[in-house]
């Protein structure tokens, strides 16, 4: 094992302006602008010609949505996305993988390095988070006064709109993005993903889906939350086009993801590397692939048909032309259940892969923790109807549906059982990540115990779309899976970065976070069960000082992420101190390798000799012999 | 360790155990007793008084479950932390799971899981309660109330964003206040003329979805006198959080009254509204 990085033999530096004639993510807007230019102005205004609706008014969704594609065909381009195929097509000869050069250019190109797109993603995907929360501060000042006060009812509602949506898009890849593309390889013993061109892909989707969503301010809004329920969009106005773009464009990148992930776990494992001995993460990766690989076309789907029927005047969900607004709902939460899902799964995967860790003891109940895994994305593809308990689509259905609802709790209580098992006896340590990945259970617990009632049909007769529901998912989304992801994050910090977080900042956020999320939403069960329906901006005057209390804590809690902020800036930038090569004491294969990982991982494919849980059992291996004889690789069955 | 030992659970852990107990059949009558008449949404009709009941059997069960995971959580960090830096680097027992704790574990969640799933469906029936919610546009008969024949139908139309209703047995007369007789069984048949809505009688703990095109049934009785909120529930464009409307529950008597009132006031109007209908469909328009 050495620790000591190789130092990368410095390349011949050239005028750093040199390099926006490449192909990179400035040409990639430039010919983004230049697409958007001639779809809009040129290819939707031919086709629009004719029509009186479109043509005649300020709201011609053709020349709009001409724009938008082809600028996302422009970007894409720009980005450098067709030089392979046209390469080859002309007669090159085939590579694997590009750009995989050193220095901070790379971060803004096309790069097929799983470590880079790793990077990308997290700070990609942290990007899109913080304006969502600052939408959240900005939906809670409304909320200080029962009636509009500070923004139009406009204005909020498109707020609302893309603090949901454009959460729901970034925390789908918030967990699996970064350590999914950056550690999935590194941890089954792979030197990169299986499809590494189709992986930058679907990293370059997410900004641009996030800008599409953004430009719908420009756009004058849209009005329908992050369902985007039919046919309230159909009648919306131009932001509309955004939103159904954008969320067609990130399940395009979550399918893609999720094929990719799919595909490298199952052809690229290092010999030895046995389904019994794969980290626990990768077990959720693969649940979660599963469920983005199957729910994201739905979602496709749903978008594009919303799309024709705004654009070329189809009727899909035009209850009085023989369409029927019942169609989108089932679309949506066919792919909207499998979705939360999808933001959850990978949370578990985190905080199980951490417990081992900071107990030094195995996974407790490893199988059966892969099988609650499984069984969760099972169930999630029979439970969609739960969203529409009172929607009237088919009330007889309601005892099935509640029942596997209930079932899902079953798995997930298994996971806390493993958690329980593991904790049980070890040596705990309160490190920061610790700290995160068990807030995760106390939260997921008050999450799952809400979600109790709403999958209740008769108590969910209240419950439904109020603020019950809407605290329900804060809990295992943001309780959940943002604290998994803050676990996470503070535990591979320091090999993604050679930077250990600063450990005081780091309780200290921990605190203010954990603190203040319970007295931001616990309250708001009340708040949805005494009346208050969701993505309102006005309500009962009785219910003011309670929403003034959730205002002022969730102001608190937005201050959790400045520290976080800060923390990264001065363990970066001030504190400097450089972790030691395995600062944790951890077992897993990723601390084996020098820090950073070199460009390939693996100067040679490992040899697995081990399960990364074996903490206390007496002569355990090391996870991988990272320098393998021939015959041990035959061995091992390479 | 040897195989006897094994058979039982360690000592901390039946402490734990016992504390648990002793919390819950404390905890478990005070939900019941305290707790369960003061949970939303109250008893204001016969559907709110059945969640209710729903929302108490879930408090009860899910208390002592929070108790115990509080007890074990908190119990087993403060007896297994590390002592110091050396002994938090030293591993503990390699002990990889026991299968008898894991059949224990998934068969009481999944006995917990299946009475919910019972008691709901159970609930879901009118018996005594009926649920409140949306029954769709044919309800099956299992699903009506007994008293189903002799219910006051009354239509909720929702619009962007107001709500109207009309009592079709009193001449389709229209109104924009709704008002119910106490102790009478009232067919809600909720539809909309653009965009869904959902319609929420807040404290009669009546929803259903408002969707164009077709008509959602809902049943209930309201058991007590008061005025109340009618809201939207379901997003339905820029005045979604305004789309309230008022809703009385008078007697019998009082009701007679305002109905011939308010019949006897719009009536100049009255022959100007289309006829009654189940659902309405507005003028087509180009972009619908």
């Amino acid at each position: 094992m050495s620790a000591a990085a190789i130092p990368a033999a410095g390349p011949v530096r050239e005028p750093w302006w040199r390099g926006l004639g490449r192909f990179n993510v400035f040409t990639g807007i430039v010919l983004g602008i230049v697409g958007y230019v001639i779809g809009a102005l040129v290819i939707g205004h031919v086709l629009s010609k004719g029509i009186p609706a479109m043509e005649e008014t300020d709201q011609n969704d053709v020349e709009f949505v001409c724009g938008l594609l082809l600028g996302i065909i422009g970007f894409l381009v720009g980005m450098g996305f067709m030089n392979y195929p046209i390469a080859r097509l002309s007669g090159a000869a085939p590579t694997l993988r590009e750009k995989e050069e050193h220095g901070i250019a790379r971060y803004f190109t096309l790069c097929t390095d799983h470590k880079v797109v790793g990077i990308q993603y997290l700070w990609g995907t942290l990007f899109f988070f913080l304006i969502a929360g600052l939408n959240a501060m900005l939906i809670r000042t409304q909320l200080l006064y029962p009636t509009e006060h500070f923004w139009s009812a406009d204005n909020y509602i498109t707020l609302v709109g893309l603090h949901g949506t454009m959460m729901m898009m970034m925390t789908t890849s918030m967990v699996l993005g970064p350590f999914g593309n950056y550690f999935v390889p590194v941890l089954i013993g792979a030197k990169r993903m299986a499809f590494p061109r189709i992986e930058a892909l679907s990293f370059w989707l997410v900004p641009v889906a996030g800008i599409v969503l953004l430009s719908a301010v420009g756009a004058k809004g849209f009005p329908t939350g992050w369902t985007g329920y039919a046919n309230l969009s159909v009648q919306a106005k131009l932001g509309m086009d955004c939103y159904l773009i954008s969320f067609a464009l990130i399940g395009i990148s979550m399918a893609l993801v999720g094929f990719n992930m799919l595909v490298t776990v199952y052809t690229m494992r290092a010999p030895g590397m046995t389904w019994t001995r794969l980290p626990i993460f990768v077990w959720a990766v693969i649940a979660t692939a599963f469920l983005q690989l199957l729910a994201a076309p739905v979602l496709i789907a749903a978008m594009s048909l919303v799309l024709m029927d705004r654009v070329v005047g189809t009727t899909f969900f035009m209850p009085f032309s023989g369409g029927s607004p019942f169609l989108y709902e089932n679309l949506f939460w066919f792919f909207g259940h499998p979705e939360v899902y999808i933001l959850a799964l990978p949370g578990f995967g985190l905080v199980l892969e951490i417990l081992p860790v900071f107990t030094r003891k195995p996974l407790w109940g490893y199988r059966l923790a892969v099988a609650g895994l499984l069984g969760v994305a099972l169930l999630s593809f029979f439970v969609w109807q739960h969203h529409l308990f009172v929607s009237g689509i088919n009330p007889d259905l309601r005892p099935f549906f509640m029942f596997t609802t209930e079932l899902i709790s079953i798995p997930t209580a298994i996971v806390f059982l493993n958690a329980m098992g593991t904790l049980w006896g070890g040596k705990i340590r309160f490190t920061v990540p610790m700290l995160f990945a068990l807030a995760f259970f106390f939260n997921f617990f008050i999450g799952g115990a809400s979600g109790v009632f709403l999958s209740d049909a008769p108590s969910d007769v209240s419950t439904h779309g109020t603020f019950f529901v809407m605290a329900h998912f804060h809990y295992t989304i943001m309780g959940g899976l943002v604290f998994a992801f803050f676990g996470g994050l503070f535990y591979w910090f320091p090999k993604m970065f050679g930077v250990h977080l600063n450990e005081r900042l780091g309780k200290l956020q921990f605190w203010f976070f954990f603190v203040f999320f319970n007295l931001t939403f616990f309250p708001l069960f009340a708040v949805g069960m005494l009346g208050q329906p969701r993505r309102v901006s006005a309500y009962a005057p009785s219910l003011q000082w309670l929403n003034d209390w959730v205002t002022a804590s969730a102001y608190v809690l937005g201050f959790s992420f400045v520290i976080f902020v800060v923390n990264v800036f001065y363990s970066c930038f001030w504190q400097r101190r450089k972790p030691e090569p395995n600062p944790w004491h951890s077992k897993g294969i990723e601390w084996q390798l020098p820090t950073p990982i070199p460009v390939d991982n693996f100067a040679r494919v490992p040899v697995i000799n081990a399960s990364p849980y074996e903490y206390g059992v007496p002569d355990a291996p090391l996870v991988a012999n990272l320098n393998p004889t021939h015959a041990e690789v035959v061995t091992a069955g390479g | 360790m040897s195989s006897d030992d094994r058979l039982k659970p360690p000592p901390e852990l039946r402490r734990i155990f016992w504390i648990w107990l002793v919390l819950s059949v404390i905890a478990v009558p005070l939900v019941v007793i305290f707790v369960g008449p003061a949970l939303p949404p109250g008893s204001a009709s016969d559907a709110a008084h059945g969640q209710q009941q729903d929302n108490t059997v879930m408090v009860a069960i899910v208390v002592p479950i929070m108790i115990g995971l509080l007890l074990y959580f908190i119990g087993s960090l403060i007896r297994f932390r590390s002592k110091d830096e050396v002994d938090g680097l030293t591993d503990g027992p390699a002990t990889a799971g026991d299968p008898r704790v894991m059949v224990l574990w998934i068969s009481v969640t999944f006995v917990i899981v299946l009475f919910l799933a019972a008691w709901g469906a159970y609930e879901l029936f009118p018996g005594e309660d009926g649920a409140g919610g949306g029954l769709g546009s044919a309800p099956i008969s299992v699903a009506l109330p007994a008293d189903a024949s002799s219910a006051l139908p009354v239509q909720v139309i929702g619009q962007q964003w107001t709500w109207t209703y009309r009592y079709p047995t009193y001449g389709g007369l229209e109104t924009t206040e709704l008002v119910l007789p106490v102790n009478q069984e009232v067919r809600f048949s909720v539809t909309s003329i653009d965009v869904i809505h959902s319609f929420w009688a807040i404290n009669l703990a009546v929803k259903a979805d408002a969707v164009p095109g077709t008509t959602n049934v809902a049943f209930v009785k309201p058991v007590r006198e008061e005025a109340s909120t009618i809201r939207c529930a379901e997003l339905c464009g820029l005045w979604h959080g305004h789309m309230t409307s008022r809703l009385r529950v008078v007697s019998p008597a009082a009701f007679r009254v305002w109905i011939a009132h308010e019949r006897a006031k719009w009536a100049p109007i009255q022959r100007y509204l289309p006829p009654y209908k189940p659902t309405y469909a507005p003028e087509p328009t180009y972009r619908g």
